[in-house]
Formats: structure tokens, sequence, C-alpha cells
């Protein structure tokens, strides 16, 4: 669709788009941004320093993000995929040129008040371009070889340069989120069996070959995945984050052990504990209940989108949502998995709660394109 | 680009199963997360709640104040003194040098302690406490106290240490403590916890390690939870320990005081038993050391001072030491042959300076010979031959049973560092030792105390006690535990017949109020508290025949370690025996010159308990006595009850 098949009139304008917004979305994110407050603060052993602060600053600077970019019409937002796209490129680039060094990894870019993480960005333009390109692509030639190995190297490209830095969880996590809109717009069938089938055989491969001398991951990445598949060999060095993690979910019982009560995070057992962590915290302070209430309120947040995703006629507006919350999806449920012992250390923070700027920031201006969408929807059949 | 709505219908609709499809695996993913999740949380919550405690606690344990020792008058022997030390907390000193150099200025630093300090701060994290100095003066203390706001990060701190206050005089009885050595645990097949204290005291030697078990305590302990770099966070709850047992010993530290100053820096050891209860009154062996040395970890230069001692300051002569007990052997081969009947108490010996036994030339050590002798006359002068004669008729197995009963060639069970049991020969034990058989010869040294015979001061003391009483004495060294008497040392009276002990006893006497007895010049004046002794002078080698016509070398021309021991054994009052003497003077000479004088002046500070009056000296020594008394006062050194004067 374009410009001039939207309805202009339907259109809300001005304050009016205020009423539109999809505020149930709105209040699940506000939700889950307090839940992160209120365990930054216990983590912190009951002080808004240091870490309770600045996130409520960022939140808020995120929340003004988000009303800027639901205000922008849709349409816009499909215009320049491609520049958001091709920034993105140049980001990552630019990171590897000039990146900080964190962890054994250049990530990040400082800009002085936050550090920018280019992956981040390219986890939602990937999704905004592919989408834009499913809705210029006539329906019919979704699934014939040449249209589909263009999206394909649309992806491989950012995941190869985010495999460099080298950061394997952002780059899987973007594969899952550009195949996932591939599959949305219709792709065949048997192009994802395929992939997945080729995808065993690349880790087989990656198993074969360790200590080769065309070894294809790091061995940090190696031993990441060693202690994952057994912690107990480790239990003071490597496997120490998993131990520990399970530990303190597990103590925290059914009903957890009280707000700031959490003896494996208030005396320093857990590591990073306020960022990739912090659900562990949540866990053991709040037990299943409070874990599950989470998870609860996350898959909210994907229902949310993917019923905003089916309302839509639009076929961008519809990608782009299911898209953004494909990817938040991705996010709470490799964390999660990470903590309870199912997936290796990959450094991915739980969205929305754990402690960091861009990563927030992100987040709430994709949900900013998800609101965009919600509110500019078609209001009346085209018919 | 126009689509038809039918077109955008279809995709619409596909697009729309994929997302239910897409939002279907989501949710079962979830679904499986939340799975996970009660099974970590729920199913397993006690397994990883208890690994989550053993995390978080930990136990510590609260080391147990060790048991004093007290004299049989309460005077504090070994007691747990507050020891002070400095501290370092790297983390909060900041500049760590910088404090250390401030510190210095105000009191002396081992730079081999600090050197130790850096390189345990390089080990532990930077909260845990590191000792700069240990054993610090009080003024010292006071000076860091005054000092503190410019030397963050430093505390005094207090703890206990084992402080022997009466120095060198129980040094060889209490021996002394230290901190537990990798030596110590491989001996030990369970080693307790409470010995992996950091700094944890044990005994070492002599009574501090034989009642270890009782002195030790039991060790307390503290929960606290600490986080996961160690940090302590809090306490939790705490169990005292049990302190270890108060001993009360038999000895009187005043009167072990006087003679150990009485020995002087001769190496020589002296036992003051008593005569009914076996309680040891005194047992000092010389020179000694201070025990509080080796309490500190003693230097190497004071270490080898001490071990290259040819007087071996570090070996209690009064039980380790065994030596030949020379003439004071003689009262059991007196005893011997008159209970086997072999000769009477009338009966003469014809001593004409010699014996030849086997064909081989036994010497009496008056070469002139002492012409006819009785038992009495043979005590009194210490004639040797007359033993020779009456010992090869009695034979050696009999001698040997009859020591025995006397407390030689037995182990007695004392807390003390390796007792020696000393050797009383038979036939049988040659045999054994040494696969030769035994010959009249070994018979006629043994009579005399030479030869193969060993005994101990400790025994020397035993047997002049069971002499005097005629009663099984057994010597006592530990009085009371936590208030408890222990069983006394009174014995059953021997199987021996009380006229022959009589005679031996008068002859005793003889030997120090005869004016021709060998300790006459070292007798006590005075009805009622009159002693009864005996000398001995054993050799330490052997006079060649070569020799014995030159004339044999006196022992001022032999170099010291080949002059013979002076040995002199005594008990007082005669008629109502209270205490028994034993006194060894390593290489001192002649027994009744160099041992009789010291046995006599402990007899009779133990009998006054306290300086005797000179009226029980002879006159002709009381002025000699009298400068003896007082530079002895001078000497001793004062230590009032319960003082904690040892300082670092």
């Amino acid at each position: 669709m374009s410009y001039l098949e939207y309805h202009a009139k339907s259109m809300p304008s001005g304050f009016r788009k205020i009423l539109y917004l999809n505020w149930g979305l709105l209040l699940l994110l506000v939700t889950v941004a307090c839940v992160g407050f209120l365990m930054l603060y216990s983590v912190a052993g009951g002080s808004f320093t240091p870490w309770v602060e600045p996130q409520v600053k960022r939140f808020a600077l995120g929340l003004v993000l988000l009303f800027v970019v639901a205000m922008v019409p849709i349409w816009f937002w499909r215009n320049v995929s491609v520049l958001a796209y091709l920034g993105s490129l140049a980001l990552l680039v630019a990171v590897e040129l000039f990146g900080s060094v964190g962890m054994g990894a250049q990530r990040w870019i400082d800009l002085g008040f936050m550090r920018l993480q280019p992956s981040e960005v390219t986890k939602i333009s990937l999704v905004m371009l592919l989408a834009a390109y499913y809705d210029w692509l006539p329906p019919e030639k979704t699934s014939r070889p040449l249209w589909v190995m263009l999206p394909v190297a649309l992806i491989l490209l950012p995941v190869a340069l985010v495999l460099k830095q080298p950061d394997l969880g952002t780059s899987i996590l973007l594969m899952a989120a550009g195949g996932g809109v591939m599959f949305l717009a219709g792709v065949h069938w048997a192009y994802f069996v395929a992939v997945i089938a080729s995808g065993v055989g690349l880790v087989s491969a990656v198993f074969q070959s360790r200590g080769t001398d065309w070894q294809l991951l790091k061995d940090y990445q190696f031993r990441r995945i060693d202690t994952f598949l057994d912690p107990s060999q480790d239990p003071l060095g490597a496997g120490y984050h998993i131990t520990q993690s399970k530990i303190a979910l597990g103590s925290g019982g059914w009903s957890g052990r009280g707000f700031m009560q959490g003896t494996q995070s208030r005396l320093n057992f857990l590591p990073e504990k306020h960022t990739d962590f912090i659900f562990t915290t949540l866990a053991e302070e709040f037990g299943f209940i409070g874990g599950v209430t989470l998870l609860f309120i996350y898959m909210l947040i994907i229902l949310f989108c993917i019923a905003s995703a089916i309302a839509t006629k639009d076929r961008f507006s519809s990608l782009v949502i299911m898209g953004i919350g494909l990817n938040f999806f991705l996010f709470f449920a490799v964390n999660m998995s990470m903590v309870m012992g199912l997936a290796p250390v990959v450094g991915v923070p739980l969205p929305m709660v754990s402690y960091g700027g861009s990563a927030m920031l992100v987040l709430l201006g994709a949900f900013g394109i998800v609101q965009s969408a919600h509110i500019h929807r078609p209001r009346h059949s085209t018919r | 680009m126009k689509r038809s709505s039918k077109d955008l219908d279809a995709t619409h609709g596909k697009m729309t199963r994929r997302a239910l499809f897409l939002g279907g695996l989501q949710l079962a993913f979830a679904g499986g997360l939340a799975a996970r999740m009660r099974f970590l949380q729920v199913d397993q919550a006690d397994e990883f709640r208890l690994l989550a405690e053993e995390n978080r606690i930990n136990i510590r344990l609260l080391p147990p104040a060790r048991g004093e020792i007290f004299d049989r008058n309460g005077q504090i022997i070994a007691q747990n003194s507050p020891s002070y030390r400095i501290t370092l907390v790297p983390e909060d000193a900041g500049d760590v040098e910088a404090v250390i150099a401030k510190l210095s200025n105000l009191l002396p630093l081992d730079p081999e302690d600090l050197e130790r300090a850096r390189a345990e701060m390089r080990r532990s994290p930077p909260f845990l406490p590191i000792t700069l100095a240990d054993r610090i003066g009080w003024e010292d203390i006071s000076k860091v106290a005054v000092n503190a706001p410019a030397l963050p990060g430093v505390t005094p701190e207090v703890g206990l240490t084992r402080v022997y206050p009466q120095q060198e005089d129980f040094a060889h009885v209490v021996g002394y403590v230290g901190p537990v050595s990798d030596y110590d645990l491989s001996k030990m097949d369970d080693p307790e916890p409470v010995l992996m204290i950091p700094r944890f005291q044990i005994g070492k030697v002599g009574f501090e390690a034989k009642r270890e078990d009782m002195l030790r305590g039991k060790a307390g302990a503290k929960r606290v939870e600490v986080n996961a770099t160690g940090r302590v966070m809090r306490e939790l709850d705490r169990r005292e320990g049990i302190s270890g047992a108060d001993m009360q010993l038999t000895v009187d530290a005043a009167l072990q005081n006087y003679v150990q100053a009485r020995l002087g820096r001769e190496s020589a050891a002296a036992v003051v038993i008593d005569c009914e209860e076996g309680d040891i009154r005194a047992i000092c062996s010389s020179p000694s050391f201070d025990p509080n040395l080796f309490v500190r970890g003693i230097s190497v230069a004071d270490y080898r001072m001490l071990t290259e001692d040819n007087y071996r300051p570090l070996s209690n002569k009064t039980v380790q030491g065994t030596y030949p007990p020379g003439s004071t052997f003689k009262m059991i081969t007196a005893l011997a042959a008159l209970e086997e009947g072999v000769v009477g108490p009338e009966e003469t010996v014809w001593c004409p300076g010699h014996l030849t036994v086997a064909g081989r030339r036994f010497h009496c050590w008056k070469r002139a010979g002492h012409g006819h002798v009785d038992l009495n006359n043979s005590l009194k002068r210490s004639c040797d031959v007359y033993y020779y004669d009456i010992a090869i008729k009695t034979g050696i197995d009999k001698i040997s049973a009859m020591a025995n009963k006397f407390g030689l060639g037995v182990k007695h069970d004392l807390p003390m560092s390796a007792v020696a049991q000393g050797i009383t020969p038979t036939k049988e034990w040659k045999l054994r030792s040494y696969g030769k058989d035994w010959l009249i010869g070994d018979t006629a040294n043994a009579s005399i105390g030479q030869g193969f015979m060993l005994a101990s001061p400790l025994q020397l003391a035993v047997m002049t006690a069971r002499i005097a009483t005629g009663r099984s004495v057994t010597p006592r060294l530990l009085k009371s535990i936590d208030g408890v008497e222990q069983p006394s040392g009174a014995g059953e009276p021997l199987d021996v017949a009380e006229n022959n002990l009589r005679t031996v006893r008068k002859g005793m006497y003889s030997v120090s109020n005869d004016r021709r007895g060998t300790g006459y010049r070292s007798r006590i004046i005075g009805d009622g508290i009159r002693m009864a002794g005996k000398s001995g002078t054993s050799q330490v080698r052997n006079i060649t025949a070569a020799e014995r016509a030159a004339g044999v070398i006196r022992n001022e021309d032999l170099p010291w370690e080949r002059r013979d021991h002076a040995l002199y054994v005594c008990y007082a009052p005669y008629d109502n025996p209270k205490y028994a003497v034993a006194v060894v003077v390593e290489h001192g000479g002649g027994g009744s010159k160099a041992a009789a004088p010291i046995a006599r002046d402990v007899l009779l500070q133990a009998l006054y308990d306290g300086t005797p009056p000179l009226e029980a000296y002879p006159k002709a020594d009381r002025s000699r006595i009298k400068a003896q008394q007082e530079r002895l006062e001078r000497e001793r050194v004062k230590r009032p009850l319960g003082s904690r004067s040892s300082k670092a």
C-alpha cells in the first residue's frame, strides 16, 4: 500500500492520536519496567542508587521516544526502513573500527551519555527492512528462489558483522528474527525445513571443528557451551554462573524468600545480578509465582502484538509488529532459558528489566513503531 | 501498484495463519519455561534451598581457653594472657606502604614480619585483617591507639596466648605450647578442626603435651553469614567453647625456684619428693631455658645457643637423663643381701683396697683399703669391696629385683616428656641386649651402681623415699584437675623386713652424721631434723691398669665431660621422714663434695618451707652459708602470685 491508499481522512490526527494508542500494550510495558525498578532497588540492597535512578531516567527518555515515534505515521517508517538498515550497517562497521572493547568483544560505541550497541538497532532495522521488502514484493513472487535469496542476503550481511564482534548470541537472534519475518510473509515451508536441517548440520560441523585449525568458534564460546552442558564440571570457574543462578532460582521455592531477602543476590553469589541475571533475583525473592507472573506479562505483550498485527490490514504494519514482537520474545525467552540452565550463557539481557540503557531505548523506540502502526492502521476496508 | 482486494485478503489470511502459528510456538515455548521454573522452584526447591544456605553460612570455630596450670599453693605456672597484636585491613588503609611507614615511626616493626605480612596481603582478599606485629607491649598499643586517626585500617587486637610467668623454673616440667605444625597434624589420625585455627597453640613438650587432651578444652563455634567473596556480613549465632581443665601440680613453685637457683649454672638435676605421699615438691634440671621463647617462636640464634650448649639446657635431666647411680645404689645391694641372708648386719668383710673376681682385679675407691668393714661402715665410708663380696654372694637377679622394688628400672608414670626407664641389668637382659652371657665381674660392677646400671634422678629420689618409709611410694606430679584431687602416691608397705631397712637407714644416718661418714661435712644440725644420706661418684670412663699404677688422675685435671658424675641421695628428718632428695651433678666430681651440699641445702629449704635458720648448719660453715643465702636471695627471680610479668 502506498500513502495514497490510506484514507487520510479516517486517520486520527493531532492529540486524537493519543486516544488511539494501544493503551493495553503501553500499560504492560510500563508494568514490566516497574518490575525492573523494583528488582534493581532490591539488588542494590534497598537503594535507588546506583541502578534505579538512571534506569528510571532512561525509561522516561524511552517513553518520550516511543510517543514521538508513535505520532509519526507508519508509512514514514516504511519509507525510511532502507535508510535505517543502511545506517545500522554503517554503525556495525563503525563499531568494528572505533568501538570500545568490553567482555572480550567489541560491541558498543560510546556516545557520551550512553553506550550505543549497533547490534540492538540492527535487530529492529532488519525487521523494518524485511517488512518493507515483503510489502513491496508481489505476493506471488514470495517463494521464488531469487526473491528468497535477496532477503537471506539482507539478513546475513549484518549477521556476519555481528558475528565478527564476536557476538554469537545476537547473531543467532538476528537470524531468528529475520527468518521469523520471512516465515510470516509466507515464504514456502520447504525453505525453512531446509535451513533448519542445514543449521543442524552446521552445529555438528562447529563441534567437529573444535581443536582443529579451522575452528569455527572462539575457545571461550566452546567453554560456555561445555559448561552449559555440564555446569557441575567447573562449579567455581565458568560453570559458576549457571550453578549459582539455578541455586538462586531453586531456593526461591513456591512463593520466594521475600522482597530483599534473597541471600544469593544480596550476598553477591549471583553474577551480573543487575543485568543478565536479574531474573534469578526476582525468582529467588518472589518464587515460582513471581517468575510465572512476569512470564505471563511478557506473553501478554506478545499476544497484544499478535492481535494488533492481525487486526491491521496493512502488510508492512503486520509484519513489523510481528517482527518486533518476535524480537521481544527472543529477548526474554533466551534470557530466561539461560538463567534456568536451558541455554548457554550468551549475554542477552531481560528486556525492560535488566539494567542497561541502549537495549531499553531501542526496544521502546521499536514499540513506538508498533504503536504508530496501531494508530495509523486503515480504519475502513479498502473495498 | 494496485492489488485486488481478493489478493489482499488471501495474503492477509495466510499471514494471519502464520502469525497464529508463530504465536502458538511462542506460547508453547513460554509453557516450557514455566514448566522448567516449576521443576526448579517447586520440585527441587528443598535441594536448592539447602545449597543456598551452604553458600551463605560459614561455621567459624572459637578457640577454647586453655586450662591453666598452678603450683600446689595456687601460684600460677602457665596462664593465658591477653596478647596484643596490630592488624591492618588493606582495603581500609588505602596506601598500605604509607601506613606501614607511619606505623614504624611509632614502634619497631620486624622486617621479617612485614615481609610475611606483605606476602599474606597479596594472597588474601583486601578486607581480611593482616597481622603486622604480634605480642606488642601495652605501651606500643597505646601509642597506636592514640594515633589511630592517622593510621587508617590499623587496629590493635587482643587475643589469648600462653605465658609462663615462672620462666626457667618450670620449663622442663610444664614444657611449652606452640602453634600447630604440619608435623603435629601428620602424627594425628583425625585432627580436631580446632587445630586448623591459625595460630592455635598446642602443647609441644612436657606436661603441656602430655595432658593436651584435658588442657585444650572444646572449641565453640559461631555461624556467620558470608558473601560470595567470604566477607562476614553478620553473626547468626554463637556457642562458646568449653575451657580446658585447670591443673594443679604437686610442685611448690617457691621451692622449685630455690632449687633452680641453687643448681646455678651446673649441669645438674635435683628432685624433692614427699616420702609419704609421693608428691614431687621440686623437680629441677639445670641449666634451663625460658619456655616463653618457644611460645613466641624462638629465633635461630637463641635456638642455636640452646642446642650448642654442652650442658644441654633443652634436656630434662631429672626424668630423661639416666646415670650410673654409683654408690647411691649400695643400699639396694645391701638390702638384697640382707633379705637373702647372705650377710648379717654385724658381719665384716676384709677390704684390702681391691678384690679379685674371676681373675680380674676390682678396686675400692680407697687404694689403701678400709680394713674390716661391717654394713654400717660400708655405707658410711662407701667401701666398694664389701659390696663386690656380698653382691657376688647374692646374685645379680636378686639385686635387680630389689632395685625394681625400689623404683629403679621402672618407668614411673609421670605426665612429662620422655620419662626414662633406666636399666637394672639381669642375666636374661644381658643375653637379650648384647647376646652375651652374664659375667661375675658384671655383678661386681652393678653392686656399686656402675657397669650397666642406669637410673634417673627421679628414680633415685623415689628409691630414697621408699627406703625412708618402707612403702612403695609412687611419684605424683598432678595434684588436682579442676579442683578434683588426684589419687595420692602413698603406697603399700614393701615386702622387705623392717629391721633390714632400719639397718640400711642407720648406715645412711652414719654417712651424714658420723664424723667419718662421706657426707658428714654436709650434715644438718638440730634434733628432729637430722638427715640420712648416701653419696655417689660414678665414673664415666674406664680407669686403665696403667693409669691406676701411675696414680688415678684427679677429676680437676680431666676435661669436664670426662669427670665423674657427682650424686647424693638423702632424706630427713631421719626418725620421721618427710622429704627425700636426689641430686645429680653431671661431671661434678665427688658426690660428697659436689652434690651433698646442694642436697642438704635443698632438703633444709623444703623442711623449713623457706630459708632455714643458720643454726641448722654446722658451725664452721655458717658464715659461708650466710653469704650463699644472701647471694641466692639476690639471684632468685621474684615472681609474685598471678603475675603477668612476661611482657613480650
